[in-house]
């Protein structure tokens, strides 16, 4: 069973076992507007914990997307090279951008669950 | 208004505000040596008839290109400007815009730089190219930054072909990067191994086709090695114009192409302004620098043009951008655009065509001159001799025939003895037969 966790800087990172699958949120894309285009990290290439991996550009900004854990990429959605709308209309599901073989799990510890998430979104308003 | 607004008075206001007793206390803070104490001694202000007078005169002392035999090149190259490129890039519309910052209301602007990016890409045998860049050597350091990037890394060679201010551009501008520079010794006889300093190290190579000595290449060996290593290759191009007769850097598998688009539609203009043209595959369109106008259709269909891919550049990513650069020579490139319009593809051909056939006639008549070696073995429209005598002396004593000769070597690398006498030398369709022959007659006086 996964487990969702998020960040301050509107990723998400879904776990299960030792792999992780990792987007930005639905807050995220709806700030960016639409996206354009979606540059995701080589298979094999090395991630860091709060280092950026891969860039999304939409019509109005192009932002970095850091990754939650450290770990290995073992994994990146062509669909959303293909067709980067996938990102705004389904952000935290089929709009995901890469897999990561998770380091270390104690990476999670600093995360927050959804609940918390919603909460910190709250306090952005 | 008033155009000078500080009087006196106000003047004596300020101080007292600040409690300073007159304008030289501002300045305490400067050592007195370095302080000057009376007015720097310049001309009484002069009527409009006077100041004219005074500078048909300085300008007289001048030799022009358009006043006697010229043969110069050497990275600027006369060619003859049709009266209607001037004629167009003076209306106002085209003169006085700035970057299309609000590019919807700019389509005229937007429609000749897309024209302009066709053009380019076209000659160069690339799948792309942005709306210019400043010139040549600003381009080669852009083609370098951008390779690292792409490759992830650090080294970039340069072929001791390159024109010696694009290496020294290139070279300061990547001194506070952590990119490394290789820069080659200058090789007139083209005898430096490129393909065997490339290595998995290697972000690109950058070389120049046809080389700074005017010899022609072909890279096609280099660029597979490039390619097989991982790296990129980097063509740069001085003379436009030569891409009408040889094959393109495309075709010969450049990665980037980058030139000096001067030597069309661009008088020499006292060495500047420049005007970069640099062309990519499509595949790195995303790491290119600069302006890039896309074609696009209106809620209604019809074809208009924008501005596209600007999360590339810095007025939208700000330190993550590709380059600091982010306007364009417009100018220039519309004047380069009108021209190669005019020429057309036939034209264009035909006009490279002329200028190598003048610089055969050229050369021949040079080969003739006793003490004359010609180093090139094969050429477009410029070439490098050998003289008896250095350079830059035969020079000037053709100068004082009349004749404008020639770039000696010696003027860009002052500290290599081995190149004092040999001299660059270029014909283009401007020059007559009468003007190649009293070259040769001159060169063989003052020998």
């Amino acid at each position: 069973m996964s487990k969702t966790y998020f960040t301050e800087e509107h990723e998400w990172i879904s776990v299960d076992g030792d792999i992780g699958t990792v987007g930005i949120t639905d807050y995220a894309q709806h700030a960016l507007g639409d996206i354009v285009f979606a540059e995701l990290p080589a298979i094999g290439a090395a991630a860091t914990k709060g280092k950026e991996i891969a860039v999304v550009e939409s019509v109005k900004a192009a932002s970095d997307v850091y990754s939650p854990v450290t770990g290995e990429v073992t994994g990146s959605n062509s669909a959303v090279a293909d067709q980067p709308g996938l990102i705004n209309e389904s952000p935290e599901e089929n709009g995901w951008f890469f897999k990561i073989r998770l380091s270390n799990a104690a990476d999670l510890d600093g995360l927050m669950d959804r609940a918390a998430y919603d909460a910190f979104l709250k306090g952005l308003e | 208004m008033r155009y000078l607004p500080l009087t006196e008075t106000d003047r004596q206001a300020m101080l007292a505000a600040i409690g300073v007793q007159d304008t030289d206390a501002l300045f305490r803070d400067v050592p007195k040596a370095a302080r000057r104490d009376a007015p720097v001694d310049l001309p009484h202000h002069a009527s409009e008839m006077e100041v004219e007078a005074r500078f048909i005169a300085m300008a007289g002392k001048n030799l022009s290109a358009g006043c006697a035999p010229f043969f110069l090149g050497a990275g600027a190259y006369r060619h003859h400007v049709p009266a209607t490129v001037d004629a167009l890039i003076q209306r106002g519309e085209f003169l006085t815009s700035y970057t299309p910052y609000q590019p919807e209301v700019a389509q005229g602007t937007l429609q000749y730089l897309f024209e302009f990016q066709t053009q380019v890409a076209l000659i160069t045998g690339m799948e792309v190219a942005n709306a210019s860049m400043y010139d040549c050597a600003t381009a080669c350091a852009e083609a370098a930054a951008m390779a690292a990037r792409i490759t992830k890394r650090k080294k970039v060679i340069l072929s001791g072909d390159l024109h010696p201010h694009y290496r020294s551009v290139t070279a300061s501008t990547l001194q506070f990067t952590d990119i490394e520079v290789e820069a080659l010794d200058p090789d007139p006889l083209g005898m430096e191994d490129l393909i065997g300093r490339v290595n998995g190290s290697t972000a690109c190579v950058i070389v120049q086709n046809p080389s700074f000595f005017g010899r022609l290449k072909d890279l096609k060996a280099l660029a597979d090695e490039c390619h097989a290593e991982g790296a990129l290759l980097v063509v740069a191009v001085a003379e436009p114009v030569s891409l009408g007769l040889i094959a393109s850097p495309g075709e010969m598998g450049a990665d980037i192409v980058v030139a000096e688009g001067q030597a069309i539609g661009n008088a020499l203009n006292f060495g500047g302004p420049g005007l970069g043209l640099f062309a990519t595959r499509d595949k790195y369109l995303r790491q290119m620098p600069g302006r890039l106008v896309g074609q696009t259709a209106d809620v209604d269909g019809r074809r208009g043009w924008v501005l596209t891919l600007s999360t590339r550049e810095q007025h939208i990513r700000r330190e993550k951008a590709t380059s600091n650069i982010c306007t364009n020579s417009g100018l220039c490139a519309l004047a380069f655009s009108i021209h190669m319009t005019l020429l057309g593809e036939e034209g264009f051909t035909k006009l490279a065509r002329l200028n190598h056939a003048k610089a055969v006639q050229l050369a021949e008549s040079l080969a003739k001159v006793k003490g004359v070696k010609i180093l090139s073995q094969s050429f477009f429209n410029e070439f490098a001799i050998t003289l008896p005598k250095p350079a830059a002396e035969v020079v000037e004593a053709l100068a004082k025939k009349g004749i404008l000769a020639g770039v000696p070597a010696s003027r860009f690398y002052p500290s290599y003895p081995e190149l004092a006498e040999v001299l660059l030398v270029t014909a283009t369709e401007t020059n007559s037969e009468a003007d190649i022959a009293a070259f040769a007659k001159a060169l063989n006086e003052v020998l």
